[in-house]
């Protein structure tokens, strides 16, 4: 039988002592945060500790938390959030650590603790130009050969910002700037939280 | 630094036996692989970017083309993930049909994956066969959701709408006469579960038969047999999940471990591997079939005894019936706030896993509380299992690359997103 997320979090914070900066159980999902200095570190006892036996690397990746509610993110910018399960005893946990600078975010690789994560931190790197150091292999995954810029960061626009189109005349593929205007059909709305429920404002509408 | 004899080869992205739009850089000596580059991205289309611009229900058609094999599983993901933030509970009916499709899904994807995989390594006949049988299933998923592949049919709190009441019969046309049209039209006289029915009890025969074709066929056995052997630890080191890691031995089935919708009510076993090598993952496989068909049996039971709805009743996060829509102002409103902006997601984070039938499809998404996903992170089982390519061609021979990419089961739509 697995054990509540409670548990699996109090077990977690006994284990690693003041390493936790903040744990949280949320949707029955239990979540960690770590410093970013102690990434490999922790990473080495979640999989070591006997309790815990986290054996498999489920799914890591980058977060780009700038435009967070339209931009009211306080904290830093780039976020690694690991998804953690344990085959022996039955239990998932999600670490997250925010990177320390903005400009270059660099965070230690886990090649060595879990050899699956290696095309997830390529891919992280790929996308969100977050530096795995040690990584044995970072390069590109997903995007083109030749691509710049990191796509999935929020400032990189969605039509992105080269396009490609065959020359007849030049017998070659060419790239030029894009020449699609970007389109939203719908926008995007945050809400306040009591948004259309009558009853919680007091009956004034 | 004499004799240097090692020599690069690219295979794909255009190959046969490539699935999809894999090119693999492989470095040789001889005829044995030294070490085997795959590159992947060509099918990327940057699905979880599209997603933050987007609805939460206009992505829903995104998930089936994610893994174009299974594609109600994916969606099946995504749903839960939703449902998992805004806390909806959905209804038991609608979790038994989700089930049962997924089993099709299941069945569809690993009929694909047989017939393929066995044409790779030199056996044509069961392709035909497999793809007999997928024309009956995709017929199923016509009708419930009117496309054959692409279906779009689970929605965050159900499923698009209740089983039809009739089978689509085949029409007359240049090709086939009146006889043939009454035959192929004889199953088809019930409703959809009556076609299911009939189906998944023909079912067990078809797989005797592929069985006779390929279990103990020598050729085949000579193909598969010891080929990319992954031992218990080192599948899980490597985040291999579903079949990959069932083969080695590891009886680790999220429908039975951490169960979900209606999974922890119905009947099936999880089949196992001894050695980890290609021919075992393939007598995994194989039984998943049978199971997935059992589990089929059973859902088709449940559906045709206890009629109910098939999504929440609550407008904000489901349409409103068409009637109620063109009558009830309130509902109209409802109806055109969630096809316009689209629904509120509460402020949090999720990650939902399923098993998928290639291992575990997980949908981890954050929500800022807007109308659109912050952050959709799709984790492809797919994606661990080509990154473990490399170890498990080493020291192989040219000819098992194309085995061992048939048992990985990969396709690049979920891999590249």
């Amino acid at each position: 039988m697995p054990i509540t997320p409670e548990t699996l979090l109090k077990r977690v914070q006994e284990t690693l002592g003041d390493k936790v900066i903040k744990g949280a159980v949320a949707l029955g999902e239990a979540t960690i945060e770590i410093a970013p200095e102690d990434w490999h570190e922790v990473s080495l006892i979640l999989r070591d500790d006997s309790a815990l036996a986290f054996d498999l690397m489920m799914d890591l990746c980058g977060v780009d938390y700038s435009a967070y509610k339209d931009g009211a993110w306080e904290g830093k910018r780039f976020a690694v959030v690991m998804h953690l399960l344990s085959v022996k005893r039955n239990h998932r946990l999600r670490v997250r650590t925010f990177c320390a600078d903005d400009e270059l975010p660099i965070l230690a690789t886990l090649v060595e603790v879990w050899p699956a994560v290696n095309w997830f931190e390529r891919e992280a790197f790929d996308l969100y130009g977050i530096i795995f150091d040690g990584h044995p292999d970072l390069r590109r995954i997903l995007t083109d050969y030749g691509f710049i810029g990191h796509p999935f960061r929020k400032d990189f626009p969605i039509s992105g910002h080269v396009e490609m189109r065959y020359d007849p005349e030049l017998k070659r593929v060419v790239y030029q700037p894009v020449s699609i205007e970007p389109r939203e059909v719908t926008p995007r709305i945050v809400r306040e939280d009591i948004y259309g429920d009558v009853g919680q404002r007091g009956g004034v509408v | 630094m004499a004799d240097i004899r090692n020599y690069t080869i690219n295979f794909g992205p255009q190959h046969p036996a490539a699935h999809g739009v894999l090119r693999l850089v492989l470095e040789l000596d001889g005829e044995v692989i030294e070490r085997a580059d795959p590159h992947v991205g060509l099918l990327h289309r940057g699905t979880e970017k599209l997603a933050e611009t987007k609805t939460f229900l206009q992505s829903v058609p995104y998930m089936d083309r994610l893994d174009y094999m299974s594609m109600m599983v994916n969606e099946h993901a995504y749903c839960m993930a939703i449902e998992k933030l805004v806390g909806i509970q959905v209804p038991e009916r609608a979790q038994y049909i989700r089930v049962m499709f997924d089993e099709i899904t299941r069945i569809l994807n690993h009929l694909l994956w047989l017939g393929t995989h066995a044409l790779d390594i030199g056996a044509m006949t069961v392709f035909l066969y497999a793809f007999r049988e997928r024309e009956d299933l995709m017929d199923v998923y016509e009708a419930v959701s009117g496309a054959r592949m692409h279906a779009a049919y689970y929605r965050p709190g159900g499923v698009y709408r209740d089983l039809p009441d009739r089978m689509p019969h085949y029409q007359a046309n240049k090709r086939q006469n009146e006889a043939d049209i009454r035959r192929l039209n004889e199953n088809r006289q019930g409703s959809v579960l009556d076609f299911l029915e009939d189906f998944s009890n023909r079912f067990f025969g078809y797989m005797d038969e592929y069985e006779t074709l390929l279990t103990d066929n020598r050729i085949w056995k000579q193909r598969t047999v010891g080929i990319a052997v992954v031992d218990p630890d080192r599948a899980k080191a490597l985040g291999f999940t579903g079949p990959m890691l069932r083969g080695s031995g590891i009886a680790w089935d999220l429908r039975k471990m951490q169960p979900y919708e209606v999974y922890d009510r119905l009947d099936f076993e999880i089949p196992v591997g001894r050695t980890g090598d290609c021919y075992d993952r393939y007598l995994v496989r194989m039984e998943e079939m049978r199971q997935s068909n059992r589990i089929i049996q059973q859902c088709v039971a449940w559906l045709k005894a206890n009629p109910g709805p098939v999504i929440v009743g609550d407008h904000k996060v489901a349409p409103p019936s068409r009637v109620s829509m063109k009558t009830n102002m309130e509902e109209l409103i409802h109806h055109f706030k969630l096809f316009t902006e689209g629904m509120h997601v509460p402020e949090g984070e999720a990650y939902a896993a399923v098993e998928h039938p290639k291992g575990e499809f997980g949908v981890y998404m954050i929500s800022d509380g807007a109308n659109k996903p912050y952050r959709l992170k799709l984790r492809a089982p797919g994606f661990s299992h080509l990154a473990g390519l490399d170890e498990l061609s080493r020291g192989h021979m040219i000819a098992d690359v194309v085995a061992i990419i048939g048992t990985l089961d990969i396709v690049f739509g979920d891999i590249d997103r």
